[in-house]
């Protein structure tokens, strides 16, 4: 069996990688700090996945995590890399 | 509060006390056992000297200086005649003792496996890892160390080590004196701590062995004067007296050369008044008692247990102004008021600061005294206390009433009594959800407990079996518009965890609107009068002529309740949930409520109308007027409901549940020839020739057979008996209407109650291949596996009354660990979620000002405002705008 990517499954919401261009202005919008944003291991299964497209992504990198909300069709939530592992 | 934050913790380090730090930071050096001397002032050097801190109103403190209040109080020491064991330390002296050598003090580990053992203890540290890995570590070493009996140092010859419990060491069956054992621990190098997870530096285990004792504050040990000018010392202080008589004791027989004996029993002695000292519960020996035979309360006592520290004073603060007592129901009062007894109104007070405009209201206050009634002998609130600017209380009582009113100015406090109006909150434990704690307005009542309208018990999860409700009056005005505006039982109706009302008709509501509107009966001018007349109605509904006399609907009726303007349009409970034909669905008027401005034209209001979890008109009503209309509607339901239901009469018997004898026979064939099916079922599984369900085996297909064969049995026994059970019986009017059961419930106790079960599958448990002796081993037949073809009504046989039992037994244990186990659960979320905060640009954030959600639960939606989870309930907008038009 072949490696399976996670961010195909249905479950799994989209995962985006925010290009260090635009970060400010994401940040912008959102109005708040980078040390403020929620954070996602580096270790987690989304980031490998998105590691093997774009290859190795540094710590801080800003990531756009699109879900399905059965209110208002979708919802967007940002995270920030850490290099922390979450127990 | 006063004053912001002062210091902030940065860490904590635990350590020992080491002799010199106790002489250092002690104040006082005690040597005499005594207290105070007969003219009642402290001994200097004794037990209760100056330097130790005061507690009597105008000395001062000899170290400090302070007074009563302003000296925290300061340690002093005793001197030990002879070094005694800390039992606190009883533990880590054995496995230190056991670990390392006698006459080197080395650990008795090899070079090897103290350089494998260094290597990891190097790589954690005292300040930051985990103590729980520190410990579990130096375990393996000890637990190493202990094994060998040559040391690999020196090697010397080791012995066992016995603990004598409490406090006793005995090596060869000869006691280990704490005078040998502290030398031992002093042998023991810097270098070998580390291996028992001590920090060297501020953890010498000969510490652990006892030569000065800490002596805490006076504060700490307070000693109270009686009545009688009697003093009573404090059972610390008591404690101490016995330590320094017996260390002194024992400080003069060593020195002036007494036989070793006598000696010893002293140590032993002393080493006793220690431990127990220390903790008077100490297994092993009895503990110490005061003169009238009670035990000492000593320092463990004070923070352990329950009533321990941290669990009574630290955990559990109690507050001021508030009440507790029995509840009952009133359902003459609004869902935002509570029925408060008198005795307790007198009591509860709420304070009045004077002022330049209230000053004339507040003497008049005053002048009424303690318990003022008015001309007809009822309740009107007084005052208890006034508080002068200097914070000085003046009780008032009937006498010095007038007098005190003319002393009160502006700035002055009087603590008035509760009076009708005020906003209290009320509450049940356990405070699981925000409706467990509301608002109330106050009503005085006779009697003596709190009452409160019956739609309220929802929230609350309250009933009248002997529960017990708490009151607290609020003391600021801040609070008190808080109350009003967001805890008030009205703003609640709404639930925050489904969107709809969780305050609503129950039980008796629910039967009264369901007889009223059902079939649209027609009352006489007379009943209706007198129904309406617990209403404050202004005018009569529609009037019918029947043969020239004043009718009126039941359905005009109950539109006096609703708002104007209303128009909705749904389906009632009525027939939901039966399977086969509903009765109903033929007559669409019965099911079909429809409500167009404010006037129910038909349908039948049930559960769903009404309910609380699901009421649709309550619903409505507060999204389109607002909370007090749906209060107001709630109230004058449950009023109409009194009205309707007292002078209609409703009751239910066992001969509710009569069947014709063809019925009960029905029922026995059916269930004889289900017994009959099982049987043939075990017989071809028996023969092997069962066929397995696709992915089970062939004995979970034959148990999944009978499941469903006695399944079958049940329901069919149920609608036999349910066709003989129309709606003209008060319990299927209740089941049909969702007051309060199910038509399952009916079904058991005219019918039959059906297979008993545990953990889904029939019983199986109890003796060796059977439930019960009565039954032959493997008799797998269904009344040996728990089948129950009685109902309730006709009575259980002995067998089936036991296997009843086991069922019901399931559902008990159930209910015990699932709430223990969701309690916790919940708990954990609430110290999880406590201090997460919605911005002001709806953003969830932490104190720090992480984000935790960008959008309020990621759409913004309030779900106490959404319905049902949903953001709009496009149908009912779109019938409501239409009836608007029109």
């Amino acid at each position: 069996m072949g490696k399976f990517n996670v961010l195909q499954h249905d479950l799994v919401p989209e995962h985006h990688l925010v290009p260090k261009k635009e970060e400010d202005k994401v940040l912008n919008e959102l109005g708040i700090a980078k040390d403020l944003l929620p954070k996602i291991s580096r270790s987690d299964p989304a980031i490998k996945a998105l590691e093997e497209i774009h290859g190795p992504i540094e710590s801080g990198t800003i990531i756009k995590i699109v879900r399905k909300s059965p209110t208002l069709g979708y919802s967007v939530y940002y995270r920030a890399i850490t290099s922390e592992v979450f127990k | 509060m006063t004053g912001g934050i002062s210091k902030r913790i940065y860490r904590i380090q635990f350590a020992l006390l080491s002799p010199e730090e106790v002489r250092k930071m002690s104040q006082v050096k005690v040597i005499t056992a005594d207290t105070y001397d007969d003219d009642g002032y402290p001994i200097e050097r004794g037990l209760m000297d100056l330097h130790m801190g005061v507690i009597e109103p105008g000395l001062k403190c000899a170290t400090c200086g302070g007074k009563v209040d302003e000296c925290p109080g300061h340690f002093g020491h005793i001197e030990l005649a002879m070094p005694v064991v800390h039992v606190g330390f009883i533990k880590e002296l054995k496995t230190l003792l056991d670990s390392t050598c006698k006459s080197c003090g080395r650990i008795k580990l090899t070079e090897d496996e103290m350089k494998t053992y260094k290597g990891r203890f190097s790589q954690l540290s005292f300040a930051t890892s985990d103590p729980e890995i520190i410990g579990l570590n130096s375990k393996k070493a000890t637990d190493e160390a202990s094994q060998r009996m040559v040391c690999p140092h020196c090697g010397t010859q080791q012995n066992k080590i016995i603990l004598d419990k409490p406090t006793t060491f005995r090596e060869e069956g000869i006691k280990v004196t704490p005078k040998e054992i502290r030398e031992r621990m002093e042998r023991i190098p810097d270098s070998d701590l580390m291996f028992f997870g001590l920090n060297a530096e501020v953890a010498r285990p000969e510490w652990m062995v006892l030569t000065v004792l800490a002596v805490p504050p006076i504060n700490v040990r307070p000693s109270i004067t009686l009545e009688t000018g009697e003093r009573s010392e404090d059972d610390l202080t008591h404690k101490l007296v016995d330590i320094i008589r017996i260390s002194q004791r024992l400080r003069e027989s060593r020195d002036n050369g007494s036989p070793q004996l006598i000696i010893e029993d002293l140590w032993d002695l002393l080493q006793f008044h220690v431990t127990t000292y220390f903790d008077n519960q100490t297994a092993g020996i009895p503990p110490a008692r005061h003169r009238s035979g009670r035990a000492l309360k000593t320092l463990v006592q004070r923070l352990k247990g329950k009533e321990g520290r941290f669990r009574s004073n630290l955990s559990g603060k109690r507050v001021n102004f508030s009440a507790r007592t029995v509840i009952s129901p009133e359902p003459f009062l609004s869902v935002n008021e509570v029925g408060v007894p008198e005795k307790a109104a007198r009591e509860l007070t709420v304070p009045v600061t004077v002022n330049i405009f209230n000053l004339e209201h507040v003497r008049e206050l005053v002048k009424l005294g303690p318990e003022p009634r008015n001309e007809f002998g009822k309740y009107v609130a007084g005052v208890n206390y006034i508080i002068r600017p200097d914070g000085r209380r003046i009780k008032i009582t009937t006498q010095n009433a007038e007098e005190n009113s003319k002393r009160i100015e502006v700035g002055w406090v009087v603590e008035r009594q509760l009076a009708e109006g005020d906003i209290v909150l009320f509450n049940r434990q356990p405070s699981l959800h925000r409706m467990s704690m509301m608002g109330h307005t106050v009503r005085i009542l006779d009697g003596q407990t709190f009452r409160f309208n019956l739609a309220v018990c929802t929230p609350y999860n309250a009933d009248f079996d002997g529960d017990e409700m708490n009151l607290h009056i609020l003391q600021k005005e801040e609070a008190r518009a808080e109350a009003r505006i967001i805890m008030k039982v009205q703003e609640q109706i709404m639930s925050p965890r489904f969107g709809g009302p969780i305050i609503g008709g129950i039980h008796d509501h629910i039967t009264a609107m369901f007889l009223l509107t059902h079939g649209n009966p027609l009352y006489p001018e007379d009943v209706t009068v007198h129904m309406l007349s617990y209403l404050d109605v202004d005018h009569m509904p529609e009037v019918e002529l029947v043969g020239g006399k004043k009718f009126y609907r039941g359905r005009n009726i109950f539109s006096l309740l609703l708002p104007e303007g209303l128009n909705l349009r749904f389906t009632s409970k009525l027939c939901s949930g039966s399977k086969e034909k509903c009765a109903y669905e033929d007559d669409p008027l019965d099911k079909e409520v429809y409500i167009v401005n404010g006037k129910m034209i038909h349908g039948t209001i049930d559960e769903a109308a009404i309910g609380s979890f699901s009421g649709i008109i309550i619903d409505k009503i507060f999204r389109k007027y607002g909370s007090a209309a749906a209060a107001k509607f709630i109230d004058r339901m449950t009023r109409l409901g009194v009205a309707f239901l007292s002078s209609r009469g409703f009751s239910t018997g066992i001969s509710d549940y009569d069947i014709p004898d063809n019925a009960i026979t029905r029922i026995e064939e059916i269930s004889t020839q289900a017994i009959e099916r099982t049987n043939k079922l075990i017989e071809t599984y028996r023969a092997g020739q069962l066929q397995p369900a696709p992915g089970r085996s062939v004995e979970d297909t034959l148990e999944i057979e009978i499941l469903s064969t006695t399944g079958v049995v049940r329901d069919e026994s149920g609608k036999i008996a349910s066709t003989y059970l129309g709606l003209t019986n008060p319990s299927v009017i209740m089941a049909r209407s969702g007051a309060r059961a199910k038509m399952l419930n009916i079904s058991e106790v005219a019918g039959m109650v059906g297979q008993q079960s545990v953990r889904g599958g029939r019983l199986n448990r109890g003796y060796y291949g059977r439930t019960l002796p009565h039954f032959k081993t493997e008799d797998i037949g269904a009344m040996a596996r728990g089948f129950v073809k009685s109902s309730y009504k006709a009575g259980l046989n002995p067998i089936e009354y036991f296997m009843h039992s086991i069922g019901g037994r399931e559902g008990l244990v159930d209910i015990a660990v699932r709430t223990s186990r969701s309690g916790y659960m919940q708990r954990r979320l609430i110290n999880a979620f406590e201090d997460l905060k919605v911005d002001e640009e709806l953003r969830v954030r932490d104190t720090i000002g992480a984000v935790i959600q960008f959008k309020y639960g990621e759409d913004g939606v309030d779900p106490t405002r959404s319905d049902k989870g949903d953001t709009v309930d496009v149908d009912y907008l779109a019938f409501n705008l239409e009836q608007e038009v029109e």
